[in-house]
């Protein structure tokens, strides 16, 4: 058993886990933050991702451990005070999703790629979203959401 | 309109959930005490089991228990149904070997259930699997539909790997028209095989009590009663009182989630064996090799036409590939929901198709998007084109020649179906207009310039949704009836409980089935909730597949709102002192015609709870069941139009445009609507450009067994779509709706491939991968060089 410990969505947590424990699971399994989802076994999916550090990662592709003393957003943190980030907004006033099992990773995505760029092209967006799969909506609605983010979130 | 009714882009009740993290699918379900299973698989496709050993599973850390197929027969558990009965052409019901949730002798494809492990978690469960030790005495794989008939038999139950030789329609007539027609185009097809890849894997849990001798059962499930039945009345052996199904939030089904499997069957079967609850998640690895595939046909099709273009006879000759084993509803789906289908738009006189389905040792096939209908269009909208290019037609110009012309609605078909309304002109105009057919030349001649091939491809098509009516597909074969029910509940407040039959897993039945109800009653869309996937919630109900649920399950919801209405009138009539058939109700608003004497739908609900002042004779409460039989199936009809551009130097395919214009009939919410479009024409364009299933021909594993292999559409494989729409409103149904869920996904494969073969001028079989394209580009460029 390890003992990890982080910041999660600004509260500190501390698990003894097994070694093998995915960061994906120690969220969902023992945080109980079943937001974020797990879609794949082979990282390509994106169902999973999360904030590490200000940046967008595939939950299941790290360990808890590597995550050790980090800083995670997960999808359970992204609104501000009941209020839905822009993103999330966007999603819903464009119908950016359907069964919303690819939704928080798309969204934890998006949210990383705005803060990277904040005018994205269409052509930067679709290539931002290579690595998250959606089988619901063909993309076209999550694309035209994250635009309209973008849009509102410069102001 | 108001703004929340019926017609209106209501934003989604369901999303704030979702969107927030707080949507609850299965595997985010966790019950006290659980224990974790997983399987082990078949690593080779086909092979009699001469032994199991799990003594040393058993004694691994965690270990609670380790189940085989001789543990479940000597506990009597029954075969897992297949729900249609196909009569074949010679009066033969199909072939229905047994299909047990855990092999019992043999393994019959690379990943069939051997044997279960219940650990206290998953990683244990999963690490004791590799412990368990198996004899496998192999025998040859057999894994093409085109091999299948000569190969290693599967079952013994079925010479030649035969399950059903079947045929519709006038072979006679057929055979004459093609013996005098002018011209008879024929083409070879292979509709590939797909893995549906809903992005949330299966997943259950069985739960017992022992106190009240009652099982839970959480699943990934798009018709939890359907679930309960087969679980019940066929393999468990339960009464249906003691079994509760919930399918809670699911992530896509597309098909998929619609059988019943062995996960399920031995999770709810194991929770009583072990005395906790049991669960189990699919990885991805798990549902690429035992989630049911679709599709997988391989075709011969013939069209006769006349000197002018008109079309005098189509005959197909198919053989699908059921895979292993019967899946829930894998024999309809090559027959009834496929050549039923094969007038498409057009006024053909004579049909016939002889459509065989075999076994072979891959995953069960079954309903995937379309079901049927997908294989159907495909290939009347390929070689309706092939023979536009072959006489010289312009292909827009052939099929308006040929489509049924609105005034011969009802229109019967030659093959079974009767379509009820429709006007298939308006759809080619518009995607015509839209598309800038006018300018397609130019735009071709500038892809030239830059060296590149443009090609424009078009797919009429015809579905037949809200599968019915219950005595008809009862009569061919059907083990189900295909009603569905709705229960519209009054609470004494005002509020409503919709409880429906119909599963939402995407389709946002939360928001649209709350608009209807809410324009029907006249109260506010914020008081109407919608409670579905609880078979302890709702009466029994049949589930969502087939884009049924609005035309099936809304139309139950109409009828219930209908009797709320009646009762409704009865309370005001004696509220307001009035005689019932003076008192109208419009706009939520029981009035006395002619008065401005009214009382509002929540002072009547109010009454009905406290009914102190109440008529004589009128049971107290405001709580209306219905159920709906159909009496047709829906005919969305519409047509796509792709533009291509192919790359000869890589064999790269990019879609420049694409438009769907479609006839759902009436709309409720088209915000929703459109992004099922969307969806569907994501999966179709899937089909065509990239997704396919391998399995090696030898060994019989399965080569793209993960989204390394298994090429997913993604955002930067698809373009932005331009649907429009035409209507004409079903003729049978108290909404006028027909459904739009599998539209795209039938639409999407001819439109592209038809495209793509008009910029490369050869035919191509799907998926027209890059490598596929090029190959055929750079055989061009060789034979012009020579
Ligand atoms: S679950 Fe992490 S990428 Fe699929
Ligand atoms: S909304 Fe269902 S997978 Fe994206």
């Amino acid at each position: 058993m390890l003992r990890v410990s982080m910041t999660i969505n600004g509260k500190q947590a501390t698990k003894e886990v097994e070694p093998r424990t995915l960061l994906v699971q120690f969220l969902r399994e023992h945080l109980g933050l079943t937001g974020t989802h797990v879609g794949c076994d082979t990282s390509q999916c994106g169902a999973c991702v999360v904030h590490v550090n200000g940046n967008s990662v595939k939950s299941c592709t790290l360990l808890a451990a590597q995550a050790d003393g980090a800083e995670i957003t997960t999808i359970e943190g992204l609104a501000q005070n009941g209020e839905m980030h822009p993103v999330q907004a966007a999603f819903r006033e464009h119908h950016g999703l359907q069964c919303g099992f690819c939704t928080p990773g798309m969204v934890m995505s998006a949210v990383d790629l705005l803060k990277k760029n904040a005018s994205p092209s269409e052509t930067e967006i679709r290539e931002w979203l290579e690595g998250n799969i959606c089988r619901c909506t063909g993309y076209h609605n999550i694309v035209k959401a994250i635009q309209a983010a973008a849009n509102e979130m410069r102001g | 309109m108001a703004e929340t009714g019926i017609g209106a882009s209501v934003r989604r009740k369901e999303d704030p959930r979702f969107l927030t993290g707080r949507g609850r699918y299965v595997d985010d379900i966790n019950r006290p005490g659980q224990l974790h299973a997983y399987f082990l698989r078949s690593p080779v496709a086909h092979a009699r089991l001469t032994s199991i050993d799990t003594s040393a599973a058993e004694q691994a850390p965690g270990v609670v228990a380790v189940f085989t197929g001789q543990d479940m027969a000597a506990d009597n558990v029954g075969s897992l149904p297949c729900g249609w009965v196909v009569t074949d052409r010679h009066g033969e019901p199909h072939k229905a070997p047994p299909h047990y949730p855990l092999a019992r002798d043999k393994v019959r494809y690379v990943g069939d259930h051997i044997a279960m492990v219940v650990a206290e978690t998953r990683a244990q469960a999963r690490d004791a699997v590799d412990l368990i030790d198996v004899d496998y005495e192999e025998l040859p794989a057999i894994v093409d539909v085109r091999d299948a008939m000569t190969g290693s038999l599967v079952h013994d139950e079925a010479p030649s790997n035969l399950c059903f030789d079947w045929e519709l329609g006038d072979q006679a007539a057929v055979n004459e028209a093609m013996g005098q027609a002018a011209h008879v185009v024929e083409l070879d097809l292979v509709n590939n095989r797909l893995i549906p890849n809903a992005m949330e894997p299966r997943a259950a849990i069985g739960d017992y009590d022992p106190g009240t001798e009652a099982y839970t059962v959480y699943s990934t499930s798009q018709n939890p009663h359907l679930l309960r039945l087969i679980l019940c009345a066929f393999v468990l052996n339960l009464p249906e009182t003691k079994v509760r199904v919930i399918a809670p939030d699911v992530g896509g089904g597309f098909g998929s989630k619609i059988f019943a499997y062995a996960e399920e069957t031995c999770c709810t079967w194991a929770a009583k064996k072990v005395g906790r609850p049991v669960k189990w998640t699919a990885g991805r690895d798990e549902a690429f090799v035992s989630d049911a595939h679709g599709r997988d046909h391989f075709t011969n099709v013939k069209l006769a036409l006349d000197q002018e273009g008109k079309f005098l006879a189509l005959k197909v000759d198919t053989t699908a590939n059921l895979g292993a084993y019967l899946s829930s509803f894998s024999t309809c789906v090559p027959t009834y929901l496929y050549a039923t289908l094969l007038a498409g738009q057009y006024a053909t006189p004579a049909i016939y198709a002889n459509v065989k389905g075999v076994f072979t040792t891959t995953a069960p096939v079954d309903a995937y998007r379309g079901a049927g209908r997908p294989e159907a269009t495909y290939l009347i909208e390929r070689i309706v084109e092939v023979a536009a290019r072959k006489l010289g037609m312009d292909p827009a110009e052939l099929r308006r020649k040929n489509f049924i012309q609105p005034d011969q609605f009802p229109y019967q078909t030659p093959v079974a179906l009767t379509y009820d309304t429709g006007n298939y002109e308006p759809s080619l105009d518009l995607a015509l207009q839209m598309i800038d057919y006018q300018g397609f030349a130019a735009r071709r001649a500038e892809s030239e310039r830059r060296g590149k091939l443009r090609g424009i491809g078009f797919s009429a098509y015809i579905e037949a949704c809200g599968i019915a009516p219950s005595a008809v597909v009862g009569a061919l074969g059907a083990g189900v009836g295909l009603w569905e029910s709705a229960q519209v509940r009054f609470n004494a407040t005002g509020t409503v409980s919709v409880m429906t039959g119909a599963h939402s897993h995407g389709q946002g039945h939360e928001t649209t089935f709350a608009q209807l109800v809410s324009e029907k009653l006249g109260i506010p869309y914020e008081n109407v909730e919608v409670v579905h996937g609880d078979t302890g919630a709702i009466p029994m109900g049949m589930g969502t597949y087939g884009s049924r649920s609005l035309a099936v399950g809304g139309s139950a919801i109409v009828r219930a709102c209908d009797k709320i209405v009646e009762k409704g009138r009865k309370i005001a009539a004696h509220l307001l002192e009035a005689s019932v058939d003076d008192v109208e109700f419009k706009e939520g608003k029981f009035t006395v015609v002619g008065t401005d004497r009214s009382k509002t739908m929540a002072e009547v609900a109010f009454t009905a709870y406290v009914p102190h002042n109440y008529p004589e004779g009128v049971e107290p409460g405001l709580d209306e069941t219905a159920f709906y039989d159909p009496l047709n199936f829906t005919y969305p009809a519409g047509v796509h139009i792709a533009e291509v551009e192919v790359d000869p130097d890589t064999g790269i395919t990019t879609i420049m445009d694409w438009v769907a214009v479609d006839d759902f009939g009436r709309v409720l919410n088209p915000m929703i609507v459109e992004g099922q479009v969307h969806g569907g024409i994501a999966q179709g364009v899937g089909q065509a450009l990239l997704e396919n299933c391998v399995y090696d021909k030898e060994s019989g594993q399965l080569i793209t067994g993960s989204y390394m292999d298994y090429t997913m559409p993604r955002a930067d494989d698809l373009p932005p779509f331009r649907v429009g729409m035409t209507t004409t409103e079903c003729t049978h149904n108290p909404l006028g709706v027909k459904g739009c869920g599998e539209a795209g996904a039938i639409a999407a494969p001819p439109a592209l491939i038809n495209a793509i073969t008009d910029a490369i001028g050869t035919e191509i079989d799907m998926p027209a991968t890059p490598e596929k394209v090029w190959r055929v580009c750079q055989a061009q460029f060789v034979q012009a060089a020579e």
